[in-house]
């Protein structure tokens, strides 16, 4: 170190040492996120991704607006008094005769039907009948004029030329090779009228996702529904062919004096219920793309025309499961330290050789498959399995008296105890570990009894080995499914298996995703104190 | 808890010898379960319980019948073709990621270290019930979010055969990285110098002196991940289909409608194939102590 001039100090390349410094940095940090980024992205798409989807699930609700868009924006100004006025049955026959072609009435069906008992009929039941609109004014056009005859006449009439070329060019290709043209509306056409314009678009889009050419399929006769409302009220186009300019004209005047189909009429003919005051409410209070309806479903409570109420009384069961899955957990938790501080204090204070073999009596199970040791206590907790043989045997049960010990909530536990025991087992032992027999031996010269010594010596020291078992074991027992779904029956079971349930026998998936969001958040809240008190890498497998 | 002194009083004496039976109890519960299953499989009735004939040890109280079933039977068979076909694939994944994440992990300057670690074990952490919930949603509809809407990916994971692989893989990975972190926080950085030293590019250096000195890690990591996915039904129900039914799927449903006693010989299996894994990780674990005790300290 010659240099005695007063700049920054160099490394051996001639550029300061800070910024070549800072440059080997920036260069480790890289190395180490390129190692570590290909797992990341692994992560994220395999597991983060589809826990993002199912949160997301639990508040989205777009299928009411997307199957009823033009009833839904016309229900937030109904006042929800009595039955809603005509207005919103126009808009509901075309809603649903769309969604009836598209088969979408049905799923819509049993989504509300979550929400209130019977409106999946309802829907089925409308769905047959609703195709009858519009047969009227049909009849008569087709009367007048041979044109209305022609499938492609509503797509001559509202579709722009340059779309009914492409359409025709397109023809019903296979949508994976060739993508239908969008479609295009003539302006003036559809300034003048608006509905049919709108529904007619709604006809193009289910006749492409057919794939099929929408100029050579029947059109709708609710299309011709709309297009007489909109008949009189409208100054027919000039710029659209000559030959359908004049059939609207003769139209106009055809359907004059000519009744109308009264949409109200049709659906009250087809079930008094479509006049029932709750249905409109349902329909409503679900409208919006996201809800919070899952949510206060999981909780026992529901939508009501105030705000959040409880459910009745008998369809309350979320809440008492909850209660269940967190005493049954927590039961389980207190037989594993009771039964798992012994063990760990004997493993910890035998001589090494002696500890290493008896450890292979805690490891085995740990090792050995779930199913396993489930099947084991299926079989051994039977009614006629080993253990009521054993009492009966030994006399301490008679044999018409033999204990109920599985399918109910004593099976789940002794059974999920003996499965979590080792979780308790390893991560006290290796508490117990670290605390010096010396510090018990000093206790006791300096005049402790044996109890007291280890009360408050002991016991105080090995308290962070409970807590972290304690916690993996809630952790792991209130997730729990296969355990209590085989020996629980149906007291024993906790709350996964209600969501299993509602995923693959009652489908109401948004549910099963809002009670899972619940369970997510419990446990990450005793993930979040976990990894205060032990430290996520402090994590121990297997001793 | 070593021998009693000789100066014991009477109280010491019995405490002392109730508490070794109120162990030796504790350790019967444990193992009792396990071992009892053994002599019903070989049980020549389909009951689930010691007939006399059993008991009074007579020969023709036993029979390999249900062992003659289970490798016979065409579904069991699948079943165990499955299991073999998803398990290794599902942890070759888990092990080629975790162990290069883990090597990035323990370097000395990683940014957001502990968040990336809490992602990365969070598999391990949320309940399967809702691993599989998510995954069940996701794979069957997988998509690209993106802030302009999503984007509709043209496949579909569920009941396909990598969909079931995606998803074990992903439950694997977190007992990869624990075990290869734990092992690489007892690895000599100044190893990896000599070599670079020497003139050995990273690439020679990761597999001749890194990689054997971290493989007991490695691969107790890979056995780990191994029976996760073997042992694994929670997530296999759901994202899985008829096609890709596991052993511990047939057992699953074996034993909720018709409990037949054929389990009981698969779960002997199974228990002999727990205690090899047991002795192939405690020789691990000891030559890893033995490698680590001669590394330079």
């Amino acid at each position: 170190m010659s240099d005695t001039t007063t700049g920054p100090v160099l490394a051996a390349d001639g550029r300061p040492l800070k910024a070549s410094l800072n440059r080997a940095l920036r260069r480790q940090k890289l190395r180490a996120m390129m190692l570590i980024a290909p797992l990341l992205i692994f992560i994220l798409v395999s597991f983060v991704m589809p826990i993002a989807d199912m949160l997301f699930r639990s508040v989205e609700n777009q299928i009411v607006s997307d199957t009823l868009p033009r009833t839904t924006a016309l229900l937030p100004d109904w006042d929800g008094e009595g039955a809603p006025d005509d207005m919103i049955y126009e808009a509901l026959a075309r809603d649903l005769a769309v969604a009836v072609e598209a088969k979408a009435h049905t799923r819509l069906g049993s989504r509300l039907n979550y929400e209130r008992t019977g409106i999946s009929s309802l829907l089925r039941k409308t769905g047959r009948g609703v195709d009858e609109i519009g047969e009227t004014p049909q009849d008569v056009l087709e009367g007048v004029n041979d044109i209305w005859k022609d499938r492609d006449a509503f797509g001559r009439l509202i579709g722009t030329s340059e779309w009914v070329d492409a359409i025709n060019a397109w023809d019903g290709e296979d949508s994976s090779t060739r993508i239908a043209p969008e479609f295009n509306a003539n302006s003036s056409f559809a300034e003048q009228f608006p509905g049919t314009t709108s529904l007619y678009a709604s006809y193009v889009l289910q006749s492409v996702s057919e794939e099929d050419n929408p100029l050579g399929e029947k059109p709708w006769p609710i299309l011709f529904h709309v297009l007489a409302q909109e008949l009189p009220s409208a100054t027919p186009p000039s710029d659209v062919p000559e030959e359908l300019a004049l059939a609207l004209r003769e139209a106009a005047t055809a359907l004059d004096g000519v009744v109308l189909d009264d949409p109200r009429a049709v659906f009250l003919d087809i079930d008094d219920d479509w006049g029932d005051q709750g249905v409109w409410t349902t329909i409503q209070t679900y409208g919006p793309a996201y809800t919070n309806g899952y949510f206060l479903n999981s909780i026992d409570m529901q939508k009501g025309l105030d705000g959040p109420e409880w459910r009745p009384e008998n369809e309350q069961i979320y809440i008492v499961l909850f209660i269940r899955t967190m005493i049954m957990s927590l039961t389980i938790m207190g037989m594993c330290v009771l039964l798992g501080y012994p063990i760990a204090w004997l493993l910890a204070n035998l001589p090494d050789r002696k500890a290493n073999m008896l450890m292979i009596l805690v490891l085995l199970p740990f090792w050995t498959s779930l199913l396993v040791r489930t099947s084991a206590w299926k079989v051994l907790l039977q009614q006629q399995g080993v253990i009521n043989d054993v009492l009966v045997w030994i006399g301490i049960v008679a044999d018409d008296g033999r204990l109920q010990l599985i399918n109910n909530q004593t099976g789940t536990i002794i059974a999920m105890t003996h499965i979590l025991l080792p979780f308790m087992i390893l991560p006290l032992y290796s508490v117990m570990k670290t605390i010096p027999p010396s510090y018990l031996r000093a206790a006791k010269s300096l005049g402790a009894t044996n109890w007291t010594a280890f009360w408050r010596v002991y016991f105080p020291q090995s308290v962070p080995g409970i807590g972290a078992g304690c916690i993996l074991v809630f952790i792991l027992s209130i997730g729990y499914y296969i355990t209590p779904e085989l020996v629980g029956g149906t007291k024993g079971v906790f709350i996964s298996n209600r969501i299993a349930y509602h995923i693959s026998s009652s489908l109401n998936w948004g549910l099963a995703a809002a009670l899972g969001t619940i369970l997510l958040a419990v446990v990450m809240l005793l993930y979040w104190m976990y990894d205060k008190i032990v430290g996520i890498d402090n994590v121990k497998l297997g001793g | 808890m070593s021998a009693l002194p000789p100066y014991a009083t009477t109280g010491q004496r019995v405490w002392h010898y109730s508490f070794r039976i109120i162990c030796g109890l504790i350790f019967f519960f444990l193992i009792a379960p396990i071992i009892v299953i053994i002599p019903l499989s070989f049980n020549a009735q389909d009951f689930f319980t010691f007939t006399p004939e059993m008991l009074a040890l007579d020969p023709e109280g036993y029979s390999t019948k249900h062992y003659e079933d289970f490798f016979t039977n065409s579904d069991w068979q699948l079943a165990l073709k499955n299991s073999l076909k998803i398990a290794p694939v599902a942890t070759i994944l888990s092990v080629s990621f975790g162990t290069l994440a883990a090597i990035g992990l323990s370097q000395s300057h990683v940014p957001f270290r502990r968040a990336i670690m809490a992602i990365l074990i969070s598999p391990m952490i949320v309940p399967l019930i809702i691993s599989a919930t998510g995954m069940y949603f996701f794979y069957s509809n997988p998509y690209i979010p993106t802030p302009f809407g999503k984007i509709d990916l043209p496949f579909t994971l569920t009941g396909t055969y990598w969909g079931v692989v995606l998803a074990h893989a992903a439950l694997g990975i977190p007992f990869v990285i624990i075990t290869v972190t734990a092992t690489l926080v007892g690895f000599d950085q100044s190893l990896t110098r000599a070599a670079a030293n020497m003139g050995a590019n990273p690439v020679t250096t990761f597999f001749k002196i890194q990689m054997p000195l971290i493989l007991p890690g490695v691969v107790s990591g890979g056995l780990f991940a191994f029976i996760t996915s073997f042992d694994e039904v929670v997530v296999v129900l759901f994202v899985g289909s008829a096609g890709q039914k596991t052993l511990p799927w047939q057992m699953f449903t074996g034993l909720r409608e018709q409990i037949s006693p054929t389990i009981l010989a698969v779960a002997t299996i199974l228990i002999a194939v727990s205690v090899l894994l047991l002795f192939t990780l405690e020789i691990l674990r000891r030559r890893s102590e033995r490698l680590r005790g001669m590394s330079p300290s």
